[in-house]
């Protein structure tokens, strides 16, 4: 699997992604600065990290959404290629189209860091299918702007399309006010584009890879996606 | 010929924070009244923030040496060695004043700073601590400037990407009026690639980077440099604006050109700005510097040359270059966006030279600009010594059990995760220990090394006997690395005092920092680094003295590392140290029985050591499964954070002896120092160790249940107690203002 991991300036989980990609893929991604016009050649997944791409300036994600290499990573999408967007990630590929909905400040009105549980909504795409549907993983938030909102068309399209891959939830499972820390609609945690090739999801999968951080839940996204690959070669 | 508008008048000197004899000191030292300019250069560099004049002669009996020290006291931050050709760059430091008048930007660019402080000597940041004083919770002000703090130190650590990992935050009366907040600052470099302000080699450009110049945070430093008055609102302009994007981007940047050898020296603009890093890089290598100020990028036009050396803009650097690799430097800062300018150049007159607008705007003596700076040893008087409170004279008001409750809902007890989970505490992906327990443990590189930190004081004890409270904040700091299993390495202090031209206040700052030295040489933990905060003070009332240690250790394998959580049900729990019930200044006293008073708890530097060594040994061997150094609230309230980190309650019993000597109240709440708290399947290969090396250990009870069930006492449900320890601290928060 070769992967692309975008850098923005103020991205900041680049590292986290490089190591979980490494560590799981075993082998190094490429990092790609926001100004070029091109993706390596044979990348097949690309991954758009957590972070404060341009300090979250104007609207988190706004101005990344714009940046140079997005038309390239627009006509991968369009191609059918995997993107990976992950927390700033969502952010900037809500704000670039290949989305829907937008990411509001946490009804708290807090930034928040902590290990949140998300069922697992559906097993059958390249993203999930590490896990099985149903299942409940452990993973950390650290973000202000989580809360997903859109339309109630929007919404309702989503839903009855199977595109809500991940929601908030329960230690057991059971979707509960009470477990949704940021407030989003339907406690929505991510999402995947019609077409099934784009995954947006605010927690971060990245920092729960190794043992040595107390948890592995978050391996079965990036390893399912290397036997996704392994499967088309 | 120097211009000087507006005149000198004894007014505009002591507006500068100048008295008359220190202003009689710069006119013997030029020969000739400073022109506007001038004097505004020599009131940013000799105001206490800047020159340590009160603080300098005591600070010199702090040890600073170790074989593992590289770099001590003096530069940016500490450095110290870890082997595999890595070094620990680190620092607090305080940003108190500020963030009283504006609590979000004044916390956030306190972070800023003190991250720069560690990049700016080639190391990349790995985490944060902070230690946060505020006034009682019923102050009208504390919610917000709690408030505003968390959020912004939360806004820039985790804006600039560095995980937030421990500290401390406590509530008291006497911080009403001046809130503090120390911040540290922890990064991994090379050993051999650490960069220093020092300038070599003459007509080497001297080039600016980073962010724009502005007219904030002009005069931040003579602002902290003084106690409030009623007036304290009105400073708000002297507080400076964060912008954590830029310092993003200057950190790349920076450690890019670093990387390709660019950097012959490098300052980062703190406190008093261009002033202070430019002198700095001068005076270190011996050398002049001319600064051509029409070169400095402006945020706003029109800036005099006044207002150009004195702004504290943030997120800017002044580096030396190797003249061969200026453009190679200038493309890598250009990619990341920041400005880039050649402002000046090395000169070997031993002069600081300012120009702007064709003219000379100061030409004055670099070298005396900072060491003629004026050096006191001020008057002051040794606190009282307060007699010792005898447990049996107290008459407990409530139960054991109910005491406990009250004790782990109270403000300076209770859970603090409101504040962490504001801070992102993961991101880099090497937090193997999260906020809440002794001290954070944060993987290096891949591992398996780790470093252990932590920031720790107990003021009131301070306030009581300056001299056992220095001691003590070391001794807890040391501990605290203890007992996650690391070796305690070396220290950060963060002094934050009243008004030391008031003799009782020199005589805390004296006092403590004879503890601090008396300690940190008993335990081998030198001083790398640190700040002075003088003049916490409002309307004359002062601040609780505040040693802030912030301690660093290290850890052969991560994986060791050790948590104060039960592991599992029925094993022993053990307790390590000498219990004799001590009440004077406990938390006990003050918030059951309402008494702030008596001596504080001695700290026996041989035992602290003995009893620390002892239970390193233990988890280096495998032999404990937990283990939590007793503090603040005493060994009930450790047990209770033991039971409630794991959901594992215990049974407590077979004390009656120690329980009718020091009596129920004094033995569960008393803070004795040098004490554990360990489980262990097997208690008796500990038990019979601890025979052979003579120390002081006994079982008190076995990990059990749900239930934490003292003998003779209400037991209490494990559940119960954590509702109560979550519970305050975002119930206060969420109440709306008095």
């Amino acid at each position: 699997m070769k992967s692309a991991v975008l850098v923005f300036p103020g991205i900041n989980r680049e590292r986290d992604m490089a190591r979980a990609l490494a560590h799981v893929a075993g082998r190094e991604p490429a990092m790609v600065w926001h100004a070029e016009r091109d993706l390596p050649a044979g990348t097949d997944l690309v991954v758009i990290p957590g972070g404060f791409s341009y300090g979250d300036y104007l609207r988190c994600g706004a101005i990344a959404a714009r940046a140079p290499i997005m038309e390239a990573v627009r006509a991968f999408a369009d191609k059918g290629g995997l993107i990976l967007a992950v927390c700033n990630g969502f952010q900037i590929v809500c704000e670039a189209g290949l989305l829907p909905g937008v990411l509001m400040r946490n009804a708290q009105l807090r930034f928040i860091c902590r290990d949140v549980y998300l069922r697992v909504e559906r097993s059958d795409t390249p993203f999930t299918r590490g896990y099985n549907a149903g299942q409940v993983i452990r993973v950390p938030v650290a973000h202000g702007e989580g809360n997903y909102i859109a339309d109630g068309a929007t919404i309702a399209r989503l839903e009855g399309e199977g595109r809500v891959v991940f929601r908030y939830a329960s230690p057991d499972g059971i979707v509960d006010p009470n477990w949704n820390h940021n407030g989003a609609m339907n406690a929505i945690a991510g999402i995947i584009n019609e077409r099934g090739n784009v995954l947006g999801m605010m927690p971060h999968p990245e920092n729960h890879v190794e043992a040595a951080m107390g948890c592995t839940d978050g391996r079965g996204l990036f390893a399912g996606l290397v036997d996704h690959f392994k499967l088309a070669a | 010929m120097i211009s000087n508008e507006p005149a000198i008048t004894p007014e505009l000197i002591a507006a500068h924070g100048l008295t008359p004899e220190e202003y009689a000191r710069i006119l013997k030292l030029i020969g000739r009244a400073p022109s506007f300019t001038e004097l505004g250069i020599f009131s940013a560099m000799w105001n206490e923030h800047c020159s340590y004049k009160s603080s300098k002669i005591h600070l010199r009996g702090l040890p600073t040496k170790a074989p593992w020290v590289i770099q001590g006291p003096g530069e940016n931050a500490g450095v110290i060695d870890i082997g595999d050709g890595l070094a620990v760059v680190f620092k607090m430091e305080s940003h108190n004043h500020p963030s009283y008048i504006e609590p979000y930007q004044g916390a956030a660019t306190g972070v800023g700073g003190i991250l720069r402080d560690v990049f700016t000597m080639g190391a990349r940041p790995i985490a944060c601590l902070n230690a946060l004083s505020f006034g009682d919770p019923n102050h009208p002000k504390t919610r917000h400037l709690v408030a505003g703090v968390v959020a912004g130190i939360g806004g820039y650590g985790n804006s600039f990407g560095v995980p937030t990992v421990g500290g401390e935050v406590r509530f008291h009366r006497r911080y009403d009026g001046n809130c503090l907040v120390n911040a540290m600052a922890v990064g991994i470099a090379q050993a051999d690639r650490i960069f220093y302000a020092k300038a070599t080699g003459i007509g080497m450009p001297i080039v600016y980077l980073g962010s724009k110049t502005g007219r904030d945070g002009i005069h931040g430093a003579t602002m902290a440099s003084a106690e409030f008055g009623a007036d304290a609102e009105e400073k708000r302009p002297t507080v400076q604006v964060g912008d954590p994007f830029s310092e993003k981007l200057l950190l790349e940047a920076c450690l890019e050109i670093m990387a390709k050898g660019c950097v012959i020296a490098i300052q980062d603009m703190g406190a008093a700005g261009l002033t202070c890093s430019a002198v700095e890089m001068g005076a270190k290598g011996d050398l002049g510097v001319a600064l051509e100020l029409d070169s400095v990028p402006c945020r706003e036009t029109g800036m005099s040359a006044y207002e150009m050396m004195l702004s504290e803009s943030q997120e800017r650097m002044l580096m030396v270059l190797k003249p061969d690799k200026e453009k190679e430097a200038e493309a890598i800062f250009r990619k990341w966006g920041l400005d880039f300018a050649v402002v000046g150049k090395t000169t070997p007159s031993k002069r600081f030279v300012v120009r702007h607008g064709g003219t000379v705007m100061a030409d004055l003596p670099i070298k005396e600009l900072g060491d003629e700076a004026p050096l006191y040893d001020r008057a002051f008087s040794a606190t009282a010594k307060l007699p010792t409170i005898d447990a049996r004279a107290i008459k407990p008001p409530l139960g054991v059990a109910a005491a406990l409750e009250r004790l782990i809902g109270s403000p300076d007890l209770c859970s603090r995760r409101w504040v962490w989970e504001q801070y992102d505490h993961v991101i880099l992906g090497n937090t193997v220990q999260r906020p809440g327990g002794d001290a954070a443990v944060v993987r290096i590189n891949d591992g398996p090394k780790a470093l252990a930190l932590t920031a720790d004081v107990a003021p009131r004890y301070c306030e009581a006997d300056p001299f056992e409270g220095g001691k003590q904040a070391v001794a807890e700091a040391w501990r605290n690395l203890t007992a996650v299993g690391a070796r305690p390495l070396a220290l950060t202090d963060n002094l934050n005092f009243g008004n030391p031209e008031r003799p009782d206040i020199m005589g805390q700052f004296v006092g403590c920092v004879r503890g601090i030295a008396e300690a940190c040489r008993a335990l081998d933990f030198p001083v790398v680094s640190g700040n002075v905060s003088l003049y916490n003070e409002t309307n004359g009332r002062a601040i609780l003295p505040t040693p802030t240690i912030g301690g660093v250790g290290l850890l052969g394998d991560f994986a060791k590392s050790m948590t104060l959580a039960f592991k599992a049900e029925g094993e022993a729990i053990l307790l390590i140290g000498e219990t004799r019930g001590w009440l004077g200044q406990s938390l006990y006293l003050r918030e059951i029985c309402e008494r702030e008073e008596g001596a504080p708890p001695p700290v026996d530097l041989a035992a602290e050591r003995r009893h620390g060594d002892f239970v390193r040994s233990l988890i280096a061997e495998g032999l404990v499964t937990a283990v939590h150094d007793i503090s603040d609230g005493g060994l009930l309230v450790a047990l209770a954070e033991m039971a409630m980190a794991s959901r594992i309650g215990a049974v407590v019993d077979g004390l009656q002896d120690v329980l009718a000597e020091a009596t129920p109240h004094g033995f569960w709440f008393g803070e004795d120092q040098a004490r554990y708290v360990v489980t262990a399947k097997n208690a008796e290969v500990i038990a019979q160790r601890a025979r052979r090396a003579n120390l002081p250990l006994r079982q008190i009870g076995t990990t059990s249940g749900r239930v934490l069930a003292v003998a003779g006492e209400r037991p209490l449900r494990v559940a119960d107690l954590i509702h109560r320890f979550e519970a305050w601290l975002p119930n206060y928060m969420a109440a709306s203002p008095a």
